[in-house]
């Protein structure tokens, strides 16, 4: 099943339906309430800095897995004018001087890995995992239906 | 957790021959009766089901028969789907447990399958015709019973899962107003994170004004656990409730001010009775400056 | 409708009741300081127990409205905020001040009568 949800981010309306998307696959995905929020708050914050600096750009949300972890991955891509100084913008002293700034700070607390490629006048790429461990429950689970597939027979032969 | 079996959307088998699925659904209706008590019986002789009174078994071996029969015809097994959690819901209390059901479902299969070849051994042709419109549908149809039970064992374990995990919470309420998290051990990032929760859902279902966090029994936290306490105070201020950390050591202070941490910020008193008094304090002034810079965000 | 007031003797009581795109929020915020201004309210709840989610705007927005309406005399509380949300705001490590914080409705308003107390008037 491909969960890969993708939501195209020109207008403040768009916001709102990034951040109903993010909660969604997160929930879908088994993550707690709390992180849910969180992932839907990162995308908020990451979408606005798309409509106020840019004006368009593509909000992607997928899953991603390792052994013990499930994870949501979030990319946020824009074709914009870039940041200037992306240690700046990551720095929280900045952030909470201006008053203003990129939030992203906040953004990397909100997140497990956050990382961020800009260059000038080509655009930027934010990409932005959250983890969760996968319960014994779930891991057996997993691991029976990758030994004992459905048959293939079930609706005719 | 929803179940993500492959059966359940899927529809009936494209090369059955409908007629004869037609012939097979009225076949089963005409002999419900012997049918069902074949197989109630066939269950009472394997020993399943004891947990439950032959009456009960039998109401349900009705319930189950027809739900079957439904979907063969049909082939939509959502009906039968919710049927068998709810049956689920209601057996795995009285100590039912998969191989009882799955047990239960195979034999159904026999039995009707056994009648089958009685009825139509006279004509091969037509009993291997009628068998290639049960096998596939039967088969689904017993995954089908089998996965619905097997989803609402786990989602109970999960409960159960939860259920411990909750009674285990170390966030109590000692008056009205008033909780403690006491925290003992060591303090890792991630249950710093969970503590951080149970302390807000405590300070919401409680309805906390104030929070006592005694740390007496930690010996040292890192920069992530010093950030999630910071965390915890501050998210509980966002819910009306000021926090109190008691119990620092003077090593974990020192942490605390390496990291930069502003302890002006955090009230924090010396041991847990003081922290108490500080507490009740709060708790008691009406008109005072001193509470409503309780509720202040800064 | 997104968002309801409602009057409460003296106090204002603003009900967020779903996710508010980043332009509905300014409205709200200036509907309230206008609001505030013309009922001469001495203090506003604002009830965001409907919003999954609180980022740094929104956050923002409901600041500057309690410093403006702070101008006009009335002080502001937020209420209804969720441990989710929490969590998830104070990564922001944001200055909120002049808004204070209660749990609910009844809270929010126990608050704002001790804050108006204290300023020698009653807040019926």
């Amino acid at each position: 099943m491909s969960d890969e949800v993708r939501v195209s981010i020109t207008s403040d309306a768009d916001l709102v339906v990034a951040r109903a998307e993010g909660r969604a696959l997160a929930e879908r995905l088994g993550f707690s309430r709390t992180d849910a929020t969180l992932i839907a708050t990162a995308i908020s914050e990451i979408a606005r800095n798309i409509v106020v600096h840019v004006g368009e750009g593509e909000i992607v949300m997928r899953p991603v897995d390792d052994d013990h972890r499930s994870g949501l991955v979030v990319v946020a891509r824009d074709e914009g004018v870039g940041i200037r100084d992306v240690d700046a913008a990551l720095d929280h002293g900045y952030a909470s001087r201006g008053g203003l700034g990129l939030g992203l700070p906040g953004v990397r607390r909100l997140m497990d890995e956050f990382d961020l490629q800009s260059e000038r006048d080509r655009g930027t790429t934010v990409t932005m995992t959250k983890w969760r461990l996968r319960d014994e429950l779930e891991r057996l689970r997993e691991r029976r239906a990758r030994e004992a597939p459905p048959p293939a027979d079930l609706n005719g032969r | 957790m929803e179940t993500d079996s492959a059966t359940t959307q899927s529809p009936p088998p494209a090369d059955v021959d409908p007629a004869l699925l037609h012939q097979l659904v009225e076949y089963l209706r005409q002999n419900r009766t012997d049918l069902r008590e074949e197989w109630a019986r066939r269950i009472t002789d394997a020993q399943l089901l004891s947990a439950m009174t032959p009456e009960e078994i039998f109401s349900e071996v009705t319930a189950v028969y027809d739900n079957y029969v439904d979907a063969l015809e049909t082939g939509s097994i959502e009906t039968l789907q919710a049927y068998a959690r709810d049956l689920s819901e209601r057996i795995i209390p009285r100590g039912v447990e998969t191989h009882e059901v799955l047990g239960i479902v195979l034999l159904l299969r026999d039995v009707l399958a056994r009648s089958l070849f009685v009825n139509y051994q006279h004509d091969a042709d037509l009993l291997n015709r009628i068998l290639d419109a049960y096998e596939p549908a039967a088969n689904r149809i017993g995954v089908t019973v089998g996965v619905s039970f097997v989803d609402e064992r786990e989602r109970v374990i999960r409960e159960q899962q939860e259920s411990i995990h909750e009674l285990s919470t170390p966030v109590l309420q000692v008056r009205t107003g008033l909780l403690i998290l006491p925290i003992i051990g060591v303090l890792d990032a991630q249950r710093a994170r969970q503590l951080t929760e149970q302390l807000l859902e405590g300070v919401q279902r409680n309805r906390a004004k104030v929070v006592v966090i005694d740390i007496t029994g930690v010996a040292t936290i890192d920069e992530a656990v010093a950030n999630h306490l910071v965390d915890a105070v501050e998210a509980a201020r966002l819910m009306g409730a000021s926090a109190i950390i008691t119990g620092l050591s003077p090593k974990i202070a020192q942490t605390l001010v390496d990291l930069g941490v502003d302890l002006s910020m955090m009230r924090t008193v010396g041991d847990l009775q003081g922290g108490l008094e500080e507490a009740d304090r709060i708790l008691g002034y009406r008109l005072s400056e001193d509470e409503a810079e309780s509720a202040d965000l800064t | 409708m997104s968002v309801a007031v409602l009057h409460h003797g003296d106090y204002l009581i603003a009900s967020i009741q779903s996710d508010l795109s980043d332009s509905e929020v300014l409205r709200f915020r200036d509907d309230l300081v206008k609001r505030v201004g013309e009922r001469r309210a001495r203090g506003l709840i604002v009830d965001v127990s409907a919003l999954d989610v609180i980022d740094s705007f929104v956050a923002r927005a409901l600041r500057s409205v309690a410093v403006t309406v702070r101008l006009r005399g009335a002080e502001t509380v937020v209420v209804g905020i969720r441990p989710d949300v929490a969590i998830a705001l104070v990564q922001f490590d944001l200055n909120l001040d002049p808004i204070r914080a209660a749990l609910d409705l009844d809270e929010g308003v126990a608050l704002l009568d001790r804050l108006t107390e204290r300023d020698g008037h009653n807040g019926v």
